[in-house]
């Protein structure tokens, strides 16, 4: 398969593009950071994301959605990345969907996928339990309590956690075994903490005690299940960095084309220009690792893991270059908040970390090598 | 990584499979071993000694197919096939670990230039020669004072009524002792700069030529000093109009960015993750017994894999007319450093061993010559500098300085 977008994808990422640029600028994310906003998106933009169907752009038709991949997520997920878009898409619409799909019984995904699809439901993973992701190292434990669990743990960077519907808990059943448990966010033994995030952006802390929960899907494990949904909350916060890095630069480049010092246009002096081409071809080459590593996840490939390892190191690597870049080339104007281009370096560190810093997929991508 | 291939029509599904029932019927066993090092690699040429009969038969069934030129038209010599089916052809031969049958500057460079600039006669004399691999060409570009800039060589072709006089001497010429051929720069008009150069082709047995190696850092001689006294050149001879040089040399460079961007890819053979386990061994927890090297290697890995998916998405990027045409630019750069890094850590995890530079252990000092000679990746073609300055002005917009 070439590793281009296709005409329809070309099509979806430009009225994204147009569509967020118009009704979702980076001073909306303003406006909902200095209003202290309760929601911490905006639901207006959300309903539209309904109508245009971006919020199942995941589920099968069967159950209401759009039935696109992962290229198709990945292409709106740039584009909000470009936006610094504030949005449960990623949380629900995409990792939350997924879950359901690759881990939720046939009844399960049939009473949930639907309003999940239209933005009705806000269901978000809950992984995470330290400073660090740590997914093979799970404390959360499920005690079997009739048909249903009860839970106790702990767990941080619950993205979107404060104004989720549900909880999609990892833990270990009394054999150890990984499952992943829906529990009702307004549930008895659930305490959720908003964390105002460095990003602006939406997060919880989630203590468990003696919640209920729900397994998903059969007895069993869900460790495979609860890899692949990483992997596509990972593919597509790789797109979402893409376009972090891809809007930084721009409005980089553009300033260096514009400001003088010296009496001289400042991108004429080498030194800028040549760490602005070094940027440039970073960029271009993570651009070709993730659109491979989307086509990747949605052809089943067995080598999607390596190809997401790969994907999600190199996006979170280059977008922090590209943020570092930024805000040096744009001087003290970069330094200041009225300007936008910190607001960039600060998503792009969130973005590093979630699901698996650079560090991290470069360890895992050593191992599937054997090393 | 591998990956499961799949087509976008049932015609290039069924071009797969016949393509590699053929390359399993047809490539010989030993064609299909890695290469061992570059003596390995078939460059063509009047004075080509083939390693074995399986390198010349080899060679001769794929010129016979137009396979050593794929997209190249029939008629040439070529193979005829699409972008998207030379993609096959690649992917299958690599699939099957299938050797290049040829490489050289012809297939790389000159081709691709008398395919844009020749006319139909020099195109019918040159181009089935390159594909079967019967005259090797070098490229005659730089001089002494005449490298980064390149423009401003000095060497001259006077105007003797059907035919040039060619005086002057060209440097860093890759293989000149070696070749038949050589595509070369001329100065036909002393007052014009990037105007006054124009692109000729002559033969190397031309009375006037001499060449003399250069010994490198290396301690081996890919490339030499060429020399022309009172040589006489055709103008049949002249590819493209007298003074329009630049045009053809401009466009060819690309191709030779390409080229030495995907050097590392074509003499890769084992990845350097598993070099360093065979050389350094695991530890308990099965990770390699020297955690700073794993950490560089893994980020060196991922850069590769990314590197070589970029390299693909460049063609999808240029067969969809959406390729920036200083793209290979970026590659050039970003491959020529990429390669260099690569033999930074074949020197790390080769320690001691990788230091001979004599004897049969060390197979005449392979690794570290290879080491030095990859040092002119970055100086080669357009230096790295030169190519991020490309890439500064025609991709970004930034003002010249």
């Amino acid at each position: 398969m070439a590793l281009i977008l296709t005409e329809e994808q070309a099509m979806l990422r430009d009225s994204a593009r147009d569509f967020l640029s118009e009704q979702a600028p980076v001073s909306q994310l303003r406006q909902l950071r200095d209003s202290a906003d309760e929601l911490g998106f905006s639901r207006p933009l959300w309903q539209q994301f309904a109508q245009m169907g971006f919020t199942g752009v995941l589920v099968p038709e069967a159950h209401g959605g759009l039935g696109l991949g992962q290229v198709e997520a990945g292409v709106l997920m740039q584009q909000m990345g470009r936006q610094l878009c504030a949005s449960p898409l990623l949380a629900s619409g995409i990792v939350g969907a997924t879950a359901l799909l690759r881990a939720g019984g046939p009844a399960q995904q049939a009473q949930l996928l639907p309003s999940i699809a239209c933005g009705q439901m806000l269901a978000t993973l809950a992984i995470d339990e330290t400073a660090h992701h740590r997914p093979q190292q799970l404390a959360t434990v499920a005690q079997a309590q009739g048909a249903s669990w009860a839970l106790d743990g702990s767990k941080t960077l619950v993205l979107d956690g404060h104004e989720a519907d549900a909880l999609i808990v990892a833990a270990r059943d009394a054999s150890g075994e990984v499952g992943l448990f829906w529990v009702e966010a307004t549930g008895p033994g659930v305490h959720i903490e908003r964390t105002t995030m460095v990003d602006a952006h939406n997060a919880a802390r989630v203590q468990l005690q003696g919640a209920t929960g729900h397994r998903l899907g059969l007895p069993g494990s869900h460790a495979q299940a609860l890899q692949a949904t990483l992997d596509v909350g990972r593919c597509a916060v790789a797109a979402e960095l893409m376009g972090v890095a891809e809007e930084a630069f721009e409005r980089t480049v553009h300033y260096l084309q514009e400001r003088k010092q010296f009496g001289k246009l400042i991108g004429e002096f080498q030194a800028l220009q040549h760490r602005a081409a070094h940027l440039y071809a970073e960029i271009q080459i993570s651009q070709a690792a993730v659109i491979h590593a989307q086509q990747a996840l949605d052809a089943n490939r067995p080598d999607a893991s390596a190809a997401v390892a790969v994907a999600k190191a190199r996006a979170g690597r280059t977008a922090t270059l590209a943020v570092q870049e930024a805000v040096q080339m744009h001087g003290g104007m970069g330094m200041t908040d009225a300007f936008e281009i910190g607001f960039f370096m600060k998503r792009a560190r969130v973005l590093q970390a979630l699901w698996g810093d650079a560090n991290h997929h470069l360890d895992a991508f050593a191992r599937m090598r054997g090393y | 990584m591998s990956t499961v291939l799949s087509d976008a029509t049932p015609e290039l599904a069924e071009f797969r499979a016949q393509t590699r029932a053929w390359l399993l019927a047809n490539c010989p066993a030993s064609m299909r071993e890695p290469m061992r090092s570059e003596a390995d690699i078939c460059w063509g040429g009047r004075q080509f000694k083939f390693t074995c009969d399986d390198q010349r038969l080899w060679l001769q069934r794929m010129a016979e197919r137009g396979w050593t030129v794929p997209t190249w038209p029939r008629a040439y010599g070529g193979g005829g096939l699409s972008g998207e089916e030379a993609k096959v052809l690649a992917q299958e031969m690599r699939a099957l670990q299938c050797r290049a049958p040829l490489q050289s500057f012809g297939i790389w460079m000159l081709g691709p230039a008398l395919l844009k600039f020749g006319n139909e006669a020099q195109m019918l004399e040159h181009l089935p020669r390159i594909a079967r691999g019967e005259i090797r060409w070098c490229q005659g570009y730089s001089e002494p004072n005449a490298g980064s800039d390149l423009a401003s060589l000095a060497t001259r072709a006077e105007d003797a009524g059907d035919h040039y006089i060619v005086n002057g001497q060209k440097i860093w010429t890759s293989y000149a002792d070696k070749a038949d051929w050589i595509f070369c720069l001329v100065r036909t008009d002393a007052a014009k700069k990037h105007t006054g150069i124009s692109f000729v082709l002559f033969d190397m047995a031309s009375p006037g030529v001499s060449t003399r190696p250069i010994q490198l850092i290396s301690g081996q001689s890919p490339f030499c000093e060429t020399f022309f006294d009172n040589v006489r050149v055709d103008k049949r001879n002249l590819v493209g109009t007298e003074g329009g040089g630049w045009d053809v040399a401009k466009y060819l460079l690309g191709h030779e960015r390409e080229m030495i961007g995907s050097i590392g890819d074509r003499a890769a053979a084992k990845p350097v993750g598993q070099r360093a386990v065979a050389a350094i061994g695991l530890d308990a927890s099965g990770r390699l017994d020297d955690p700073m090297l794993r950490a560089q290697i893994a980020e060196f890995e991922a850069d590769e894999a990314a590197f070589r998916l970029m390299m693909e998405r460049a063609g999808d990027l240029g067969r969809a007319g959406q390729a920036h045409p200083a793209l290979p630019s970026m590659l050039k750069y970003y491959g020529a450093e990429l390669n260099k890094r690569r033999w930074e850590l074949m020197m790390a995890l080769g320690g001691h061993d990788a230091l001979e530079w004599e004897s049969e252990r060390s197979r005449q000092g392979e690794a570290a010559r290879t080491w030095l000679r990859t040092k002119a990746n970055s100086i080669e073609g357009g230096t790295s500098e030169i190519q991020l300055g490309i890439i500064a002005k025609r991709i970004l917009q930034l003002p010249g300085a």
